[in-house]
């Protein structure tokens, strides 16, 4: 188990950030990826959880616009991860509006500053713009 | 095992003063002004209330600060703070210390001051290291991804949320209480300022003071009070996570879970229900709790409140006081939720009364689609 005196898991996190990598945990055991990093595997409670570093790629899952006062819009996005995990981020590189569930994405850290460290966003991923299988608009799957 | 049907009854139940109260006004005051109108609803004395249960974002440690502004030494107390939903974990917590004996009259009271103070100060939110430099506009951001889900799963359109505002608005227009006074139409929900998207700032629950309280007692004592007995007749708690990342499926919440416990208690179904009291913070929440409560489908929310079907004449009563969004949104709703259920049980609704209502279902919701707690009170024919 992480000894809680010498590192934290979001300081390991943080670390990995530190040098572009967009980090996750595994479980020993079962191979299920955890995220957000944690002491113990959730639900199964395996502490056995070894680091791994994302290939970053991943598909927009949710999305929405938020409009601040006097801001551009700002895209919020819930990314599903290729190694089986999902994060809160953002779809930059494009606008906002065009942010669309299934969309592959790639990871880009951003460096952060004195206040903010270094944390992951997502670009439009080349080639395949949407995940085989998903649906492409929300006004192209309206049923019934 | 578990909770007994209707072995307790809501015997009073009062708002505070809502909308935008005096400036200095505290989450305490209002609290106590809700209790002390409760207590003259039923007719018990402050000395009677034994039990004491409460939670505020304003007040860290509800059951102690309302118990000294009261002046009362409860032997019972619960300060359960998921949220919204609070209130209906409050009532289950009640009804299971009325049941050993541990308390006889339960005071359940909230407060809140936000619209004076200002959302941000009533309600700061926690710093979370994964989703907080994303700068999500919380909670409306969550809910709107939900949406987002549900637009693309389900073919859920714009119109069908807007829907949901303009029912509200409608049924507000019935009750003198709340604080939207003027018709609204699918356009104007549409076409307001936008807030996160797909919600513009009409499929948002608006920001007001207020609080109110509900007493409880055991069936025995409630008959022989003021007013017709409310029985408690099921209720239901769950929890799926905390924040909206680690939400497994965000078209799918606990209601599920916490609907089907309540129903199970209450023997109940659906189709046995006269009136819909559910937390509508966003205008996706009812159309998701409609869903997973059971009164359609997976994924037809949308379609079952389109045409004016949860409005006044529809075919299913939902949120006659107007809801979060159009008749007073505290921060935390889960107790004027209960409260309108308890009043169209007992008939008090004036003109937006539900012909024989003898089977009300409240349902919260807290967090972040968090945390789902359900409770269905009946009139005397049910038990």
């Amino acid at each position: 188990m992480q000894d809680l005196t010498q590192r934290s898991p979001y300081g390991i996190y943080l670390d990995h950030c530190r040098k572009g990598e967009l980090a996750y945990q595994v479980a020993a055991g079962d191979g299920k990826a955890v995220f957000y990093p944690r002491i113990a595997a959730p639900g199964t409670g395996i502490t056995d959880l070894q680091w791994r570093v994302s290939k970053g790629l991943g598909t927009v899952y949710a999305t929405t616009v938020v409009y601040y006062k006097n801001e551009p819009p700002l895209n919020v996005a819930l990314i599903d991860v290729d190694e089986g995990f999902r994060m809160m981020s953002r779809v930059e590189g494009i606008d906002p509006m065009q942010v669309r569930i299934g969309m592959r994405v790639k990871v880009k850290m951003l460096p952060g500053d004195e206040k903010q460290p270094p944390y992951p966003v997502f670009t439009p991923a080349e080639g395949s713009q949407h995940h085989p299988g998903s649906a492409s608009h929300p006004s192209s799957v309206r049923r019934g | 095992m578990g909770l007994k049907r209707a072995s307790v009854a809501v015997v009073g139940v009062a708002e505070s003063d809502l909308g935008q109260v005096a400036p200095d006004t505290s989450p305490l005051d209002l609290m106590a002004q809700g209790t002390f109108r409760a207590l003259e609803d039923c007719g018990l004395k402050l000395s009677d209330i034994d039990g004491v249960f409460c939670a505020a974002t304003q007040v860290r440690m509800g059951p102690m600060a309302l118990a000294e502004y009261l002046g009362i030494k409860p032997r019972v107390f619960d300060g359960t703070q998921i949220g919204g939903s609070s209130f209906m974990s409050h009532v289950a917590h009640a009804q299971t210390a009325i049941e050993h004996g541990l308390c006889e009259a339960a005071l359940i009271a909230y407060g809140s001051t936000q619209r004076s103070v200002s959302r941000a100060a009533a309600s700061p939110r926690e710093f979370n290291p994964y989703e907080s430099p994303y700068r999500p506009f919380m909670p409306s951001s969550a809910y709107a991804m939900a949406a987002s889900r549900h637009m693309h799963q389900y073919g859920t359109t714009r119109e069908h949320l807007a829907e949901v505002a303009v029912a509200a608005r409608k049924w507000a227009l019935l009750n003198p209480k709340a604080w939207e006074k003027e018709p609204l139409t699918v356009e104007q929900v549409l076409n307001a300022r936008m807030v996160s998207y797909p919600f513009t700032v009409r499929d948002c629950c608006l920001v007001l003071d207020g609080g109110g309280a509900i007493i409880l007692t055991s069936a025995a004592r409630a008959k022989t009070l003021k007013k017709q007995p409310v029985y408690v007749l099921g209720t239901g708690e769950a929890l799926s996570h905390a924040s909206i990342s680690n939400m497994a499926d965000l078209t799918v919440t606990a209601a599920a879970e916490s609907g089907s416990r309540a129903f199970g208690m209450a023997g109940l179904k659906p189709p046995d229900v006269d009136m819909v009291s559910l937390y509508d913070a966003f205008t996706i929440t009812p159309i998701l709790f409609l869903e997973d409560l059971g009164f359609c489908p997976k994924g037809e929310g949308g379609r079952f409140v389109a045409n004016g079907a949860i409005a006044p004449g529809g075919k299913l009563p939902v949120n006659t006081s107007g809801g979060g969004l159009s008749y007073c949104h505290p921060g935390m709703y889960g107790l004027l939720v209960m409260i309108e259920a308890v009043r169209q049980v007992r008939g008090e609704c004036d003109k937006r009364q539900v012909k024989d209502c003898e089977v009300a279902l409240a349902h919260g919701n807290g967090g972040v689609l968090s945390s789902q707690c359900t409770v269905i009170f009946g009139g005397p024919s049910t038990v």
